[in-house]
This record gives structure tokens, sequence and C-alpha cells, in this order.
């Protein structure tokens, strides 16, 4: 388990100074999770907030070594580095330990690169690809993505007289990640801090593809007050919106058990993009929503042999 | 030194080009007609004759996403492609250029969908012509052999430090079998030399940051010295052939004449139709035709200037397209042509052929038609259709 004082002593990958929205859950993340690493990382971005924000010439925010190519093909990119790192090892033209790690966002993740992220999976590149899930197309200006859920508004979902926010579940692209059977799948958010670190440690010294899908709150996409970032993660576990749980060589386990489940409108009520399902003919909704998280929690505890 | 003759296609000798090469990384998605380079260097892999890792990606544009990584990490990189390949790479050819990455890439020229068709055309290359990479086409097997060698020299020479493509037409090259010189192991591997990392990522102790976002205030400034880095090749590539010439006795320039000196009409072609015209102009030279031939070899950077000064002696030629620009003034060939003529004054009478698109045949009575009508033209003065489709049913 990764000790706060320790952590604090390292300097960041990703320094002070970015552009970066205050409360950007995204920065929170990269940070913590970079901070697991005990070797110099390579690190590989999608286009999105976090590239554009980090990165505007003749500017960096990287003390690491790190490359920007296009939005859906972080993992292709990075499959190339580390390709070319085993190819030099081999020929005994480097001999360093170097770890290597994307991030993308949903966008990037879940829809336009997830052909990109399923080829290096299936390849089997020794390297971590983690998504930041903000949960819509924050940089172009909050556009529902295969990650919005079910209900909330986007610009492109917006609440109309018929329609209300989005009308589709989001895809569940941890499980569709944990069936590329690659060592190390997990899911986590900034809340339990240490779950994340540990789990970025565990990715980082698996051989092989590892994956993390992070939760990763926009306050000005969810329509919360910046301050509450870290808060609206504690909901989301307590509410089993977004369980935290691993998958390490097949098996499955759960990390974090809500004492009680939180109902989902607790998880909604503090965001301004769920504002329109809080309304009495919108309760259904509401009441639909809640069933498909229990019904995923349940399959969760079973998958984790909890049940 | 030795060189062995050969009986091979051209995607065999591409792949035997690539075998001698060495390079460190390789990520190439399979297409007709590319196909069998890729089969081919993966039997080089399996066989452990290579120290490449090859990377067998899921689509072109992973292809080109993952040379793009392996160069920026600072070893040799190299593809092949096709076609729509190539067109599912576009996004990432421009990158690749701008991040200054020495990609070496063979593309089999092949028609670009739709419809759907699997033969020759210059489509594919000519539609990536304004990405920033050099673009080298090959007559036969034996040029793509030499250009896929030299284009090694020319990426990585550090005034130029850019992606090639290197081109030959799909199934007539790269199926027919063809007789090549090829060079010894040892002598390619001299030529090539070491690979020389500019920047390259795992230099982790000196890290630094690619593909920034560049806005309004410096992305035009770092265009410009794109230009100022492809101008720049062009004395290179001429170094470099020389350098070629001594190892191999072959001759390569920007471009090739035949029989153009003293000629009156002559038709421009790229790649595999050039063969076909020359012999054509050998038949005709014997009736005491004064025809002749120009083939260009580099068409990015295009020696317009040189190119427009080897023609303006002539009185009328042809310029031969094996692409559509749709709804503009000719090919592209003869729009950079024709523009490139503009800096003599005297232009000679030009005239622009479409033909030979996926994959239809032209022939020597295709071609001795074309010198005919030049006749007329250089005689008359007169050009009756400027833009002309040879080999289609109207």
């Amino acid at each position: 388990m990764a000790k706060i004082k320790e952590l604090a002593k390292k300097r960041d990958i990703l320094s002070p100074g970015h552009r970066l929205c205050a409360g950007c859950g995204a920065s929170i993340a990269v940070r913590q999770i970079l901070s697991a690493s005990d070797d110099p990382v390579v690190v590989a971005n999608a286009t999105g907030c976090l590239e554009v924000a980090t990165t505007i010439y003749p500017y960096t925010s990287w003390r690491s070594s790190f490359i920007h190519n296009a939005f859906e093909n972080a993992a292709a990119t990075i499959s190339g580095v580390e390709t070319m790192y085993q190819s030099l090892k081999k020929q005994g033209k480097i001999d360093k330990e170097i770890k290597f790690i994307a991030f993308g966002g949903d966008g990037g993740t879940y829809d336009i690169g997830l052909q990109s992220l399923s080829g290096a999976l299936e390849r089997g590149h020794d390297f971590v690809y983690v998504c930041y899930d903000n949960e819509a197309y924050m940089n172009t200006g909050i556009q529902r993505s295969s990650a919005t859920p079910r209900g909330a508004w986007t610009t492109t979902s917006p609440c109309g007289k018929v329609i209300p926010g989005k009308t589709q579940y989001r895809k569940d692209l941890t499980g569709v990640v944990a069936a590329h059977k690659i060592p190390y799948v997990a899911q986590a958010t900034l809340w339990r801090w240490n779950d994340l670190i540990d789990k970025a440690h565990k990715a980082f010294y698996t051989k092989g593809p590892a994956f993390l899908n992070i939760l990763s709150p926009c306050p000005r996409g969810w329509r919360f007050p910046s301050e509450d970032t870290i808060k609206m993660t504690k909901l989301a576990i307590q509410t089993n919106f977004w369980p935290l749980y691993e998958v390490e060589n097949g098996k499955w386990k759960l990390n974090y058990k809500p004492k009680e489940r939180l109902p989902i409108t607790e998880w909604m009520e503090p965001q301004g993009r769920y504002k329109h399902l809080l309304t009495p003919e919108n309760k259904h909704l509401v009441e639909e929503i809640q069933q498909e998280i229990d019904e995923n929690w349940e399959r969760l505890l079973i998958l984790c042999g909890e049940k | 030194m030795s060189i062995t003759t050969v009986a091979v296609t051209g995607n065999e000798v591409a792949a035997y080009a690539m075998k001698q090469i060495n390079p460190d990384v390789v990520a190439a998605y399979p297409i007709t007609p590319q196909t069998d380079v890729v089969e081919k260097f993966s039997e080089y892999v399996a066989d452990g004759l290579v120290n490449t890792e090859f990377i067998t990606v899921e689509s072109e544009h992973s292809a080109m996403s993952a040379c793009v990584g392996a160069a920026a990490a600072g070893g040799r990189v190299m593809t092949a492609t096709s076609a729509n390949g190539l067109a599912l790479m576009f996004e990432i050819l421009y990158i690749a250029a701008s991040s200054k990455l020495p990609i070496i890439m063979t593309v089999v020229n092949r028609a670009l969908s739709g419809p759907i068709n699997i033969h020759c055309d210059h489509s594919d290359t000519m539609a990536a012509r304004d990405a920033g990479w050099i673009q080298i086409y090959s007559e036969n097997a034996q040029e793509a052999y030499d250009n896929i060698i030299q284009a090694v020299r020319i990426a990585e020479n550090m005034k130029v430090r850019l992606p090639v493509m290197v081109m030959y037409d799909g199934f007539i090259i790269s199926h027919g079998i063809d007789r090549v010189d090829v060079l010894d192991d040892t002598t390619v591997h001299d030529f090539v030399g070491k690979y020389q990392p500019n920047y390259p990522l795992l230099d982790v102790e000196n890290p630094l940051t690619f593909g920034p976002l560049d806005l309004y205030d410096y992305y035009f400034e770092h265009k410009r010295q794109q230009v100022e880095d492809i101008n720049n090749s062009k004395p290179v590539i001429l170094e470099i052939a020389k350098e070629f010439r001594e190892i191999s006795g072959r001759e390569y320039d920007l471009f090739e004449t035949y029989q153009l000196e003293d000629a009156e009409t002559a038709i421009v072609v790229l790649s595999s139709a050039a063969g076909t015209s020359k012999a054509v102009v050998d038949q005709l030279r014997q009736e005491g035709k004064k025809v002749g031939l120009l083939k260009p070899r580099v068409f990015r950077p295009f020696p317009y200037l040189e190119i427009a000064q080897a023609l303006s002696h002539l009185k009328a030629i042809a310029i031969l397209d094996r692409s559509i620009s749709f709804g503009g003034f000719g090919g592209p060939l003869f729009t950079e042509i024709r523009s490139g003529m503009m800096e003599f004054g005297k232009t000679p009478e030009n005239i622009n052929i479409i033909f030979g698109l996926g994959g239809r045949d032209i022939n020597e009575q295709d071609i001795a038609g074309i010198y005919k009508q030049l006749e007329e033209i250089a005689k008359s003065g007169k050009v009756k259709e400027r833009i002309q489709y040879v080999g289609v049913r109207e």
C-alpha cells in the first residue's frame, strides 16, 4: 500500500502550471497514477483536454518523454514506442528499465480509439492504458460519448421537449477490456486514492498490457462546483455507480463494498446535468437507471465471487 | 561487393530490400496488391534473418500510428501499403512528416475505392502528395529495389529528416516477375549505415514533448520550415544517387530522359507505363520520328524547373496522368508541369492524357497514337482537346 508521505516526496511528472480547469479530475488521476512508477516513463496521450491543456507550444507540463499523435491512436502509438524499446533492448542498444503508459479520455478510448486499443491489447505490448473517463467529449464542449450515462444532459443529448437527455446506457468498457483476457484490468477513481495508486503500481509492474478505467469528474460538463471533485467520486462509489474492482489474470475481485448503498439520486442531485431527471415526470427514468445499477452490481458480485 | 541477378516479383524484391535494410521496427497491415511484401517480410522475421520487431497491427491507421511512435522512440522504421490502406493512414501521414520522422514506406500503387478495385493507378499516392512526404516513383522492380535502399539515406539525412514513400505499380510490377540485380547484404548494410537518432523519446534523461498543440502563433512558421526541409532534399537525393551508382553501377536522377535531347515531341509519364513508352520511342525512332520521353522519378519535391528546362526545346508534349483530380484542370502531373513551364516563357504545346485507371491497360498502339497526335500538334500548332482520356469507352 502506498504511503502518502513517501508519495509526497516524489517529483510530479505532470508539473504545475498546466491549463486544465480547476477541479479537473484528469490532472489528479494522472499525478496519482504516475507516482506509482519507480522507473522513468514514456507517456502517450490521445488528443483531448489533457493533451491540449498541457502541451501548448512552446510550453510543456511534462517532465517525462511525451508523445501526442492523434485522437484515436494513443494505444497504437505507445505500441510503436514500446516495440522500438523491445527491439533496441534485444539488440543491446538500450538497457534501461522504462515504463510505457497511454492516457486517453472516454471519447478517445470508448469511441474513436477503441479499435486501436483493442489491437494493442491483443498484441500483448508491455504497457499501461489509462482511460480518464469524464463521461463526454469535454474538450470539444460536452458532447455525448458512449461513456455518457443514461439520462445525462450533454450538448448533443440535450433535454428537449420530447427527449430527456441521453437515452442509452453507457458502454461497459472495463468489461470489454476484461474480455481481451489481458493480465490486469481495473476500475478506480480519485476518492480511494490508495486503491488507485496500488492499482497503478500493479498495472506498471504487470508484464503485458494493463488497463485502468478511472472516473474523472468534470466540473464544467457535469455542472458541479469545482471544489467538489473528490466528493463526486465518493458518491459514485457509494451509489455503486462506479464500483471499484480489478481483474487480475482472469480473477475478478471487488475492492470496495459500500456499507450501505446510497440511492442513485444522491449521485445525481449535485450535478446540473441530471437536473431535468429529478422531476416528477421523469421519476420512472430514475427508477430504471437505479434498477440498471442494481443489476450491474449483482452481476459484479457474482463475477467477484461475493455471491 | 557482389551483384547477383535474380528473377523476382516487385513485391519480393521490395521485401528483400527491407530485409537487407534490417529496420528496428516494421508495423504493417496486409492489403492487395502489397500483401506479399508483408508475407515475405514475416518469413524473414520468423526465420530470424532480421533484427526487426514486426508489429502486426489491426489497421493501416494503426500501422502509421505505430510507425510514428516507433520512429519517435528512436530507431529505423519501415512499412508498406496500397490504395485504401494509404487513405486510412492519411491523417497520420501529415503527423509523421511534420514530426520529421524518417519513416520509409513502400506504396504499391492501386486505384482508390469506389468502386472498389484492386488494380493499378496512381490515385492513392497522388491524393497523398501534399502530406509532406518525399515521393519517389519506380518504373520496374529494379528501380523499386534501388529506390527503397536510397530512400533510407534520403529520409535519415540530417538536412532532410522526412518520411519517404517509394512507389511501384500494382500487379504490373508488384506481381510481374522481372530480372533484378541485387546487391549483397554487407554492401546494403554499409550503404544505409547506422541509424542516427534525433531527439529520441527513449532518451528518458532528456525528456521532450512530441506533438504539442501548435496554434496561430507558431503553426505557420513550422509549416514554413517544412517547406525548407523538403526542398533541401533535392541536392541530397542527387548526392545519394551518386553514391548509389558507385555500389551498383546504376544511374539515378530526379527524372529520367529517354531520346529527349533532339526530340521534337515527347511523352511525360510515371512508372511502368514509361517502360512501354520507351519501346514505342524505339520503334518510332527507327521510322525516323524525333520522339522522346521524360519520366519523373521524384514527384515530391517536384523538380519543376529542371523538368520544364528539359522539356523547353520541344514542340509538343503529352503529359500522362494515371489519376484524376476531379473538377481540376487535368491530372496532378499535368498541372505541375504546365505550371512549371510558365517559368520559361516559350511553352511547348501540351495535352494531358488520363489513362490506365483501375488497372486498364495502356498498350503500344495507344502510345503510338499519342505520339502521332503530338506530331500533328507540332505541325499545326493547334490543340483540339487539352484534356483527353485514352483507353476508355465513351
